[in-house]
This record gives C-alpha cells, structure tokens and sequence, in this order.
C-alpha cells in the first residue's frame, strides 16, 4: 500500500508496524508529528499500545527503560535538547542492554535556540552505547523503524534512528507502507530472554565492583562488534521479502572515482543529484552514504574508499576546537591504510542550524577539495561569513 | 501498657534476607522488610540511587527475594510508570510496583518525575524512607533536613536555615488516592497503611521517617525510639489524606515537648535554648494548622 506521508508520519507508521507495546514521549519541535500520530492511533485501536505522556524526556527514557526491562517492546522519539535532556538514561538503556528504540529528529542545539536540522544532538549521544542509523528519505525511515527492533532484540543493543529536522520530519513524500503480516513475520513478538518477572526474581543494575564492572563493558563492546554483521544479515531478510535495502554504508557510483563525498541524512539526496550532473559531464566523482554512525563501520569505510584519491566529507555538524564528526570517524577509519592507498580526506563543516546545502553548495566543495594537494585545515566551513 | 507480638499482627514472608549492607541501627530494612510482608511476593521494587542502592546489596547479590530495577536518581517514578504499563499490557494489574527512594530522590532531585506520575495517578506505590539528609553520600543537606540541623553541608556554625519541605502536603494537593505519613517505629501503624494502599489503585504514597544513626549522631539502639518521640512530640505526626482533602490523624499523639527529642540527636547538640524554644512555636503552629485542615477537611456527616 502506498501512501504519501511525512517522515515524522513515516516514524509513527513504522512503531505501529513493529506493533509496539509501550510507548513514551515528550514533545519538541520537529518531533511532535511522531507523538501526535502514534497518539492518534492508540485511542482509535489501530495500535494497541499503552502511551506514557510524561513531564520530561528525561522520564520518557526512564519510562521506556521500566517498560523494556519488564519485557515489551518499547518506543519513544525526540529531538535536540530533548535527546540531550535523556542523555543520563541512554546511558543507562545502553548498559542495562535494552532493546529500546527511538527516533532522533536532528535538531541543532542552543544556545541561541534554533529549530532548524544539524546533527549535533545526536551525535552528542555518540558514546552512550546506542546504535546510531541516520535515514536519507521516508521510505527508509519506516523500513529502519521496523528493521531497528530487530536489531536491538537481536543483540539487546539500543537503537536510534537520524531523521533531519523538517527537510525530511516534515516532507510529504511517497511511501510504500509494508504488510502487517508480512512484517509481523519479519518481527515476532519479543521474547525477553531476561525480564523483571516476579515468577523469577532478579536484580537488575545494582552495584558491581572493579572485579566485574569491566567486563560488562566488554560484553556490551562485544554486542556492538556484532552490530554491522547482524544488520547485514537483517536487511538481506528484509530485501528478500520487500525488496529493499539499504546497508550501513552505501557506495553510489564510486567506480574509478578521483573525488567521493561522504555524506548522511537528507544532504545524500542532494549530492546524488550533483554526481550524476558530474558523470554526465564526465567527471570521476562519486558519494560514500553512511547511514551507521554507531558502531562505526570502519570496515565498510575502508572497503569503499581504499585507493581513492580524494575524500571529501560533509559535516552536517561541528565538535568546537576539533572539526566535523564524521571526518574524525572517518580519518580515523582510514588512519591504518597504507600510504599510498589512504585518501586525502578534506572535512567540510556546513549547513549547521538548518542552513540549506544545495547543489550549488555542494559544487563549492567540490571545488575546494579539488583545489588543495591536501587540506590546510581540518575543518573547511563552508558559506561562513566570519 | 500491654504487650503486643508484632509478629502475631503482620504476616511474615522473609522478602527482606540478613546480610544487607545497612549501618548499625538503620531503619530503612526494617521498613522495606514490613512494606514487602504487606504487599507480597507479588511485588516489583524499583530503586532509584539512595542508600537502598547500597542495603540491597552488590552484584551477583540481593536482600530483595523479589525483582529489583536498580535506576538513576531522578528516575525512579516513571521507570515505575514504564513497568506499569508493560505490566498492563501482560495482563497482570495486581503485580505491585513499589519506588523505594530515600529522602533526595523524593524532595530534591525526584520531585519532578514524582509529580508527573502523581497527576498521570499512575497505578504504583511510592515510598519515601525519609532519614533528612544524603546519608549515603556522607549525611549532606536535603529539602527534608529540618531546620537547625548540622549536616557535613551545613555545619553547626550555619546550620540548616530552611524548614523541613512539607511534602505530604505536596502529594496530597495532587489529589491522589492515598498519601500519608508513617515511620517502622510504628510497625502495625505502617503496615496497616500499605495494606490500605495496596487495595486501592492509582498513586499511592507514602512518607516513612526513618531515623540513621550516623546521620542523626545518635545511639544504634536509639533510632526506633527517637522516631517514636518525633510522632509524639508531633514533629512528624501520623496522618493519612484520601483524594487530596480527606486528611486524618491515625493514632493519638501525646504532644511531648520536643526538646528531648531534639537533645538526644548530635545534629541538634549545637541549639541554643532560644533555637529550640523556636522549633517549638514552629511544631505547635504547624500541629493548629494541622487540625483546622482535618476539620475544615472532614467528610460531612451523612
């Protein structure tokens, strides 16, 4: 069935999908679609759900935590300073080894306040224990949305997925929405393997001394070591039952390339529109998509960019006194190459707090990665009036 | 007086084990072991950082012969919240949800999630073991430290200058279905009011003066005394509020002067007898307010 819909609309249809059971939210601008969807579906019966309408996102979090420890499948959205507010539980959904999963509108962060897309706020989540999935269009989201509870109960991993505030939150576009039955045999009902069950009474998360705390990081290391595996393995169940797919890094038309521009999110759209102008004329440029943030997919990076000659990347996003995010990932990704295969890797900061990233943008950096043997610097902001 | 076998009045289900890690004297398993005799076995605990934290015990152990979820400080009544509605959507309503949280995590650092749960009336019950202070982190000031209390934060020279948070008074103005005041001092007194508790639904909340030997700097074997005398003295009067307006003594209290409860407690040595005639006028007024309120509270006769 297609339908046109938005990708906060795209969010709320891929939760009820993946039939969740609790769910619970705090609204924020570009969020509050998401909420006000899955609100509507739980009081017409089309998503038999309970919906904790909290006071903070900071319980939003808790409240799914209680809910996913006692053994359901659990759901709740946010966005910016929303996302940083719960920052202290995602911690403790990371550790604890939940499988919750929650949709991030990427929404730049104050101060000044704005509303408008960058990345900032969930990257800022980047050492949480979460995996980070960042969507190109809304097709992708809800098939994410669903595939996301897959991957968490798989491996007892969190999950968060990366839509840009309103250029896709609010974006009408068509989407083919996936059959119940169908999903529900991609998705069965969870099987908590352990719960809060007064049949079989446990502790969970109480005090462990040094002799063990290590080693429960170690295990969750090991989980997310088996992330880029087990989402493989997931989306090719995926592909062979609703023909798409969509991978942790996707290469589009790489081959031969001179320059690739790595890019995620909605900016992919965008450059893909700008490499095929580039084929046509006969340029060797191509775009590395990297929907994983976290775990970093270091192995598919290096795979997709061994031997490229230049790399240039597009940060939607800045960590002040250092550069873009995903250049550093990137670089570091690309640290162990040798010489002469390692890419010169030019990182470009733009389009923070919602400023539009055209083709014409797009060409600029084109243009400055090509002018430069390597880069002066290694953040290059672009469209920055100092 | 009479005798009375506490245990021959409250039923005994061995929920709380020995080896916790409590000081000396402490109250608070005490109160726990008395909560869980009247809720049973059917019951989830959820722990927010307090001294609980620490009482319950380290990983792979636990006092609690029920399911315990160990969470962060502020977080205790919406991960509640969270358990409720998976409870809910498992078919199991009368699984009890008990927040266990000490003092901080109730007036302070929790006070926020706690009322959003208590206007949402989430189906929990909520228990504040009170010992007015951070006790676990070296007996630092809280919003339930009284006023005139030393603390390691407010030394004898600059002791604490608020009152006490009247957070009943808060609960209650939520207009849940239970709210009231108790201490394990008075065991029958308690656990009658969790047996209450636990037969309606909605918020349920009670506030637990739990005496801490280290904090309140007095004797091991004092602490159950001392709370006695504070219900006596109507520092700490016993009290329960139905829907927010229907407010009632539960026992009588002998209006003891509370200089002795004061000078009995190291936290209070340094009061001059000026501070303590103070306290005083304080108790007094507060107790008149008290009983105008159940008065002008009381249910109109049929």
């Amino acid at each position: 069935m297609k339908k046109v819909m938005v990708g906060n609309h795209a969010v709320a249809w891929g939760a009820r999908l993946a039939r969740v059971e609790v769910i619970s939210a705090y609204p924020i601008t570009p969020q509050t679609q998401v909420v006000e969807k899955l609100s509507e579906m739980c009081a017409d019966g089309t998503l038999a759900a309970r919906f904790i309408k909290v006071e903070s996102e900071h319980s939003a979090m808790a409240a799914v935590i209680g809910a996913s420890a006692t053994g359901v499948r659990a759901f709740t959205a946010s966005s910016s300073h929303g996302l940083l507010y719960m920052h202290e539980m995602l911690h403790w959904a990371g550790g604890a080894r939940l499988p919750v999963v929650l949709a991030n509108i990427n929404r730049a962060v104050g101060a000044p306040w704005n509303i408008w897309t960058d990345q900032n706020d969930s990257l800022a989540q980047r050492d949480t224990g979460w995996v980070q999935l960042y969507c190109e269009h809304n097709q992708e989201v809800v098939d994410t949305t669903i595939m996301a509870f897959k991957l968490a109960e798989s491996l007892n991993v969190p999950v968060m997925l990366m839509l840009d505030g309103f250029y896709l939150s609010h974006t009408a576009e068509a989407v083919d929405v996936p059959d119940q039955e169908m999903v529900d045999r991609f998705l069965p009902k969870r099987e908590a393997p352990y719960r809060l069950d007064v049949e079989r009474p446990h502790a969970f998360g109480g005090l462990v001394k040094p002799d063990a705390y290590m080693e429960m990081r170690w295990m969750q290391q090991e989980a997310m070591r088996e992330v880029p595996e087990t989402l493989a393995a997931i989306e090719t169940d995926w592909q062979r039952m609703f023909g798409r797919s969509y991978g942790a890094v996707e290469s589009y038309r790489t081959e031969d390339a001179e320059l690739v521009l790595v890019t995620s999110g909605t900016v992919t759209s965008t450059a893909r529109a700008v490499v095929d102008q580039r084929r046509a004329a006969g340029e060797r440029i191509g775009l590395l998509k990297v929907k994983m943030f976290r775990p970093f997919p270091s192995a598919q990076v290096r795979e997709a960019l061994t031997g490229v000659p230049c790399v240039a990347v597009l940060d939607r996003n800045v960590s002040p006194g250092h550069g873009g995010i995903f250049a550093e990932e990137l670089r570091s990704a690309l640290y162990d190459l040798p010489h002469a295969e390692r890419p010169e890797v030019f990182g470009f900061v733009l389009g923070l707090g919602g400023r539009d990233i055209t083709p014409a943008v797009i060409d600029d950096v084109i243009a400055q990665a090509r002018a430069g043997k390597a880069p002066t610097r290694e953040d290059i902001w672009v469209g920055v009036n100092p | 007086m009479s005798q009375i076998r506490i245990g021959d009045l409250i039923p005994e289900n061995q929920l709380v084990t020995s080896g916790h890690l409590a000081c000396p004297g402490c109250a608070a398993p005490l109160g726990m072991k008395l909560a869980l005799n009247a809720l049973g076995p059917e019951t989830i605990v959820v722990l927010p950082a307090c001294c609980f934290t620490i009482i319950s015990g380290p990983w792979p152990q636990s006092s609690l012969q029920v399911p315990v979820f160990h969470t962060a400080f502020a977080t205790g009544p919406a991960v509640a919240s969270g358990i409720r509605a998976a409870l809910d959507m498992q078919g199991k309503p009368d699984t009890n949800v008990l927040v266990w949280v000490g003092d901080g995590g109730t007036f302070d650092i929790g006070l926020q999630a706690l009322s959003g749960a208590a206007e949402r009336n989430e189906n929990i019950i909520y228990v504040c073991y009170d010992n007015e202070a951070y006790m676990n982190t070296g007996i630092q000031r809280s919003s339930a430290t009284p006023w005139g209390a030393w603390t390691t934060t407010t030394p004898a020279r600059f002791p604490e200058a608020s009152p006490k948070k009247d957070i009943l008074g808060i609960m209650a103005a939520h207009g849940i279905p239970y709210a009231a005041t108790a201490t394990p001092a008075y065991p029958v007194d308690f656990v009658e009011k969790v047996t209450k508790a636990k037969a309606m639904r909605g918020t349920r909340f009670i506030h637990l003066l739990s005496p801490c030997p280290p904090g309140w700097k007095c004797g091991d074997d004092e602490g159950l005394e001392l709370a006695r005398m504070a219900v006596q003295s109507r520092v700490f009067p016993m009290l329960e509020v139905e829907w927010g307006t229907r407010w009632r003594l539960t026992m009588e209290h002998a209006g003891d002067p509370a200089e002795p409860y004061l000078k009995r407690q190291g936290r209070f040595r340094h009061m001059t007898a000026e501070q303590m005639g103070q306290v005083q006028r304080e108790i007094d007024a507060r107790w008149e307010r008290l009983l105008r309120r159940i008065e002008a509270e009381a249910p109109a006769s049929v």
